[in-house]
């Protein structure tokens, strides 16, 4: 794979590309495994009659419902499968991602408490950002916008080049580490 | 030894495969990227560099690590949950194995597990990819034998609960919920549900250690966490807790290719702010 980044040749690019087919394919057949595992779990606890076994039970109903709907009468649209997907599935989905609107509100309310001078500093750079990049703060103040830009595109992106740096050094490190089979704990 | 094996094998039907290709190789000899060549130099130099620190670690060089916060709270996260008589909850990011970060999550997760082992504290760790939960299943299983605790290993430690983002995150959810884990660990790559679990992590009253290197995710880990590692810190997270010297070396070869690295910075400021050289230090480190 390493080869492949410094070479153009077709034989070593193939076979490149060929590794990666591979591990989609693998990737795929594993499916299988998230499948036993989602079923056994959810299982055992149905059958014991456990806490809260009826979302259990309803969870298997739609791994299996969907799974056969999918099989029987494809996965186009206006499949079964399909509509479990945009009435059921996609619905759940956006909800789930609208809930961060007042998880963002809730922690910044919490790190923007202006207790410490660290805290204090955070709380003056996200107020002259916020202000920044709406209409209201070009109404304020004509160059409010020009200082938000300036904060984005030189404290800030000085701070995420230098974890993006560190980050990429690190990963090269284990990646060493893995090649050599010094780092093993993730493989048990 | 086996994963060799089946490497040759593959290398073998490819050779097959594209006997063509390789043949045309030969004829017009495109087997190195010249635009590369930076890029090359810079690969030997890392390696040569950790290499060396690891050798000078094996013969028994003592080195300084400095103190990771967030990585000594582990154990007591752990022993918090113990004393509750509650689980911990360790998620190694939502990407798949072949991403790094959930590599080095699923390193933290072998470390992680030998401190529940020990300690006896109920274990969860909910994955997102097949291939995640078996290699997780591996790291928890290999850690309580390790810990001669095999016989208190459950296989469903590590589930699979999700394939979709935001489905994993409402599972996650329900399992903080209804087990009220007393320490969340989040270890690995993580993205828009960074933040959607560290919240409602923090709402359930548990200790929380996270750790990623994606720069974006940060600050939610930060604003809901008790510990955060950044960047680096995750990938160091392993050999920090294993404190094996063969592993310390590596960090101290990464630490002075960082140097390196600032004094290149340094330098490219200098140069093309005194505009010497015509671009040549500039062109040096272009990426093709």
């Amino acid at each position: 794979m390493v080869s492949a980044f410094f070479s153009t040749n077709p034989g070593i690019a193939n076979f490149s590309q060929n590794l990666l087919t591979w591990v989609t394919i693998v990737g795929g057949i594993s499916l299988l495994l998230g499948i036993v595992s989602i079923l056994k779990v959810n299982i055992k606890i149905i059958s014991k009659r456990s806490k809260d076994w009826g979302f259990k039970l309803i969870l298997v109903m739609f791994v299996i419902g969907m799974s056969i709907s999918g099989v029987v009468w494809g996965m186009g649209e206006n499949t079964p499968f399909d509509w479990l997907f945009q009435n059921i599935q996609s619905p759940m989905m956006s909800t789930m991602f609208s809930i961060l609107a007042f998880f963002i509100a809730s922690a910044a309310y919490r790190a923007f408490r202006a207790r410490t001078m660290e805290a204090t500093i955070l709380l003056v750079t996200a107020v002259i950002i916020m202000l920044g990049r709406i209409p209201l703060g070009q109404y304020l103040w004509n160059d409010l916008p020009n200082i938000a830009d300036w904060i984005m595109a030189y404290p800030n992106l000085a701070v995420q080049r230098g974890i993006i740096i560190g980050a990429a050094l690190g990963a090269a490190s284990i990646s060493l580490r893995i090649i050599l089979g010094i780092e093993r704990t993730y493989m048990g | 030894m086996k994963e060799i094996k089946i490497l040759i094998l593959v290398l073998i039907i490819n050779i097959f495969h594209s006997g063509e290709a390789l043949a045309n190789s030969f004829d017009n000899l495109s087997w190195f990227r010249l635009d590369r060549f930076n890029a090359l130099i810079l690969l030997v130099v890392f390696s040569t560099v950790v290499l060396f620190y690891i050798r000078s670690a094996k013969k028994g060089k003592k080195l300084f690590i400095r103190k990771i916060a967030g990585l000594d709270a582990v154990e007591e996260g752990v022993g918090r949950a113990t004393e509750m008589g509650r689980s911990v909850l360790f998620i190694p990011g939502i990407d798949e194995l072949e991403e790094i970060q959930t590599i080095a999550g699923l390193s933290i997760l072998g470390r992680v597990a030998k401190v529940t082992a020990q300690y006896n504290t109920p274990l969860l760790v909910p994955v997102r990819y097949p291939l995640v939960l078996a290699a997780a299943q591996e790291a928890i299983k290999g850690a309580y034998l390790g810990t001669g605790k095999g016989e208190n290993y459950d296989s469903e430690m590590a589930r699979y609960v999700a394939g979709e983002q935001f489905a994993f995150v409402a599972a996650v959810h329900g399992v903080m919920h209804r087990d009220k884990p007393a320490t969340n660990v989040y270890m690995g790559a993580f993205y828009a549900e960074s933040l959607l679990l560290a919240e409602e992590g923090h709402e359930s009253g548990a200790i929380q250690i996270a750790g990623t290197a994606n720069p974006e995710q940060l600050p939610f880990f930060i604003a809901a966490c008790d510990y955060t590692l950044m960047g680096e810190e995750l990938y160091a997270a392993s050999s920090y807790l294993s404190r094996e010297p063969r592993m310390l070396g590596s960090l101290k070869g990464q630490d002075w290719m960082k140097i390196f690295l600032v004094v290149c910075i340094l330098l490219g400021v200098l140069f093309d702010t005194l505009q010497i050289g015509n671009g040549f230090f500039y062109n040096l480190f272009l990426e093709q």
